[in-house]
Parts: C-alpha cells; sequence; structure tokens
C-alpha cells in the first residue's frame, strides 16, 4: 500500500514536490500524534509546535507564502509560548497517567467514531467535490502580483467588513482576558506583599517548577518564614502540596487555604 | 506538476482526526485545547487547497480569519483555564462538570 501511494504520489508530481509533501506531511501526522499521546503537557506544546512547522511547509508549497508565515510567527511563536506561560503558571507540567481512564468504553467509541469519519472524508476527497460559483475574491494565479499583495487586495476590499469585525472580535478578547485573569477584589486571594517571591532553592527543587499552584507557592512561604532553606524533603513537600491541594479541591477560601498550607509543612518539618 | 489535491485533502482530514480522538480522549484541558488548535489547522490546510485548486483567494483569506479568531480564542480559553485552576489545582474536564456561578 505505501507503494502504490508513493507511486501514484510520484507520477502526478515532480520528485522535489512529491518528497517536500511526504516529508512535511509524515512530520505533521507525527507531531499531532505525539500532541494527543505525550504524558507530559509540555511535550504535548513542542510536538504542536512541530506540526504547526510541518503545515507551513504544506502552505509554502500549496503558493500561500503570506499565510506560512503568519502560521509560524502567530501560531508557534506567540500561541504555543501562550500555550508554554500556561502550563508552567499553573505547573501542570506533570507527567499524566494515560492508561488510567474512568471510562473505558468512552476511548474505544472516540476511536471508533473517529476513524469512521476520517473514512468518510476520505471518501469524499477521492471523489469529484461540488463547486459552485467563483466568490467575487478574485483569481488567485495569473494576476502577476505576489501572493501577498493578491491576499491584501482581498482582504481590504471584498472583506473589509469581516476585517473591520476582526478588529472588534480582538478587542472583546483581550477586554475578556483582563476579566477573567483579574482577582477579585476583597476575596482574600490577595498575594501577602510581605511574602514575595520564592527564593528557597530547596523547594524549587522539590515542587518541581511551582507544581501544585497556589497551594505550592503557600509552602515555599512557609519554608523562607521559618528560615530554614533547603531543610524540606521532596517527599514532604509533596505531601505537604498534596494537602494543599485536597483543601483547595474541598472548596474552602484561599486565605485558609494558604494558612493551612503553611501550617502542614511547617508541622511536618517539626515533625522530623 | 504539483501534488495532488486529493493527497492534501486526505492528509487534512487524518491531521483533523487526531484532533478530534485526542480532545475526546485526553482529559488534561490543556491538551485538549491543543487538540481544537490541532483541528482548526486542519480546516485550514483544507482552505489552502481549496484556493489552490479552484484559484480562488477567498480560501487564503478564510483561512487568515480563522488564524485571527483562533489568536482570540485562545486568549479567552486559556483565560478560563486559569480561572479555573486557581480554584482547584490540577483539574481535569471531569472535574469541571458542575459549572454553576
Amino acid at each position: 500500500m505505501h507503494g502504490a501511494l508513493a507511486g501514484g504520489l510520484l507520477a502526478t508530481a515532480t520528485v522535489p514536490d512529491a518528497l517536500t509533501f511526504a516529508v512535511a506531511a509524515i512530520i505533521s501526522v507525527v507531531g499531532a500524534l505525539g500532541v494527543v499521546l505525550s504524558r507530559n503537557p509540555v511535550h504535548s506544546a513542542l510536538m504542536l509546535i512541530m506540526t504547526l512547522f510541518g503545515v507551513a511547509v504544506l502552505f509554502v508549497e500549496e503558493d500561500a507564502q503570506f499565510l506560512a508565515a503568519v502560521q509560524v510567527i502567530v501560531y508557534a511563536g506567540a500561541i504555543v509560548v501562550l500555550f508554554l506561560f500556561v502550563i508552567m503558571l499553573l505547573g501542570v507540567d506533570r507527567n499524566e497517567s494515560i492508561a488510567a481512564e474512568p471510562m473505558p468504553a468512552q476511548r474505544w467509541l472516540a476511536v471508533a467514531l473517529g476513524v469512521l469519519g476520517l473514512a468518510e472524508v476520505i471518501l469524499l476527497a477521492r471523489g469529484k467535490w461540488p463547486t459552485g460559483a467563483h466568490t467575487v475574491a478574485g483569481p488567485l494565479h495569473g494576476t502577476g502580483q505576489a501572493n501577498v499583495a493578491v491576499l491584501g487586495r482581498s482582504v481590504f476590499t471584498s472583506y473589509l467588513l469581516p476585517f473591520e469585525i476582526t478588529s472588534a472580535l480582538l478587542v472583546i478578547a483581550v477586554i475578556g482576558a483582563v476579566v477573567l485573569a483579574r482577582r477579585p477584589r476583597g476575596s482574600g486571594e490577595d498575594v501577602d506583599p510581605s511574602i514575595g517571591p520564592r527564593v528557597d532553592s530547596g523547594e524549587i527543587v522539590a515542587g518541581g517548577g511551582g507544581s501544585a499552584g497556589r497551594g505550592g507557592a503557600g509552602a515555599g512561604a512557609g519554608s523562607a518564614g521559618a528560615g530554614s532553606a533547603g531543610a524540606v524533603s521532596p517527599e514532604q513537600s509533596i505531601q505537604a502540596e498534596r494537602a494543599a491541594g485536597e483543601l483547595v479541591t474541598a472548596g474552602e477560601p484561599f486565605g485558609a487555604v494558604l494558612k493551612e498550607a503553611e501550617g502542614v509543612s511547617i508541622v511536618q518539618r517539626r515533625e522530623s | 506538476m504539483s501534488v495532488p489535491a486529493s493527497f492534501y485533502l486526505t492528509l487534512s482530514a487524518v491531521l483533523f482526526t487526531i484532533g478530534a480522538i485526542g480532545l475526546l480522549v485526553r482529559r488534561n484541558v490543556l491538551v485538549m485545547f491543543m487538540c481544537v488548535e490541532l483541528m482548526l489547522n486542519a480546516a485550514n490546510l483544507a482552505f489552502v487547497t481549496f484556493a489552490r485548486e479552484l484559484n480562488d483567494v477567498a480560501g487564503q483569506a478564510a483561512v487568515f480569519f480563522v488564524l485571527v479568531v483562533a489568536a482570540a480564542e485562545v486568549v479567552v480559553g486559556l483565560g478560563i483555564i486559569v480561572a479555573i485552576f486557581r480554584r482547584r489545582v490540577g483539574a481535569t474536564a471531569d472535574d469541571i462538570h458542575v459549572l454553576k456561578g
């Protein structure tokens, strides 16, 4: 089957084109599988970059140079970096066991559904496509202009109204992000300025780069206050973080959780 | 001659399927979000393929707008994820089934 596929590719395309397509397609699919199968979210994000680069190469191959550049700059340069920021900020960069599945039937149902949809789409891709009249946007090739010029003329003339609406959408997204990320005032969640940044090197090693989020920060502040840098063993720190996480999931106010987390870590240190 | 469109469309379908299966299977909210990005990219690939095949700029303009909407979506989505994780540490998608205020 692979031979037939390669033969079909080489029969219709020149060798450089076919080779470029094959390499970029393999890179994209491997990256996509890596996103789904990686246990660590950081690895997933890096695999996503791989897929995005593969798709960017395919964009160049299809005479969409501007979109390829935007793909690399916006997606790989901004969106994935934003993902990595959030992963590191929330401290969820720990391995997750993929084998543990509360609903085993769901997994097989998902795979079966996906394969069914894939078969249908591939079947459709092999046949004739229903293609209506051309849009008012104009032709892509044969205008004697570069890709950016053609696309820019189209966006700023035929698609001017959607372009303007896009600007409103971006403003709304920025305002929404600020509203969502802002801490509600007077809820006891404000960070105590006297705590300051985490300077306890032992805690950073034990905590695995800020895992468990605020709970971990609370434990770090507790050990810094006790003035015993590096005196906490990793096991104790992880236990304290777990206790903090359980308290958070129990739905208590965050000020109490922070105090409890510090108390737990200090009590454990005294026990040792 | 360049590679025929059916190869690109098949690759786009494969990428979309991998993203859809990942969205259904994974429980980490961030990875699910990445799978949505994967599906958007697969759709973009199909758009660009049809733009080339039908010699029409509209396909590439559509990809342009999809990119903008995806960027806005990521900003708001990650804001929601940060807000959720601030309430409960280590939340998965199964823990957020009660969405009352």
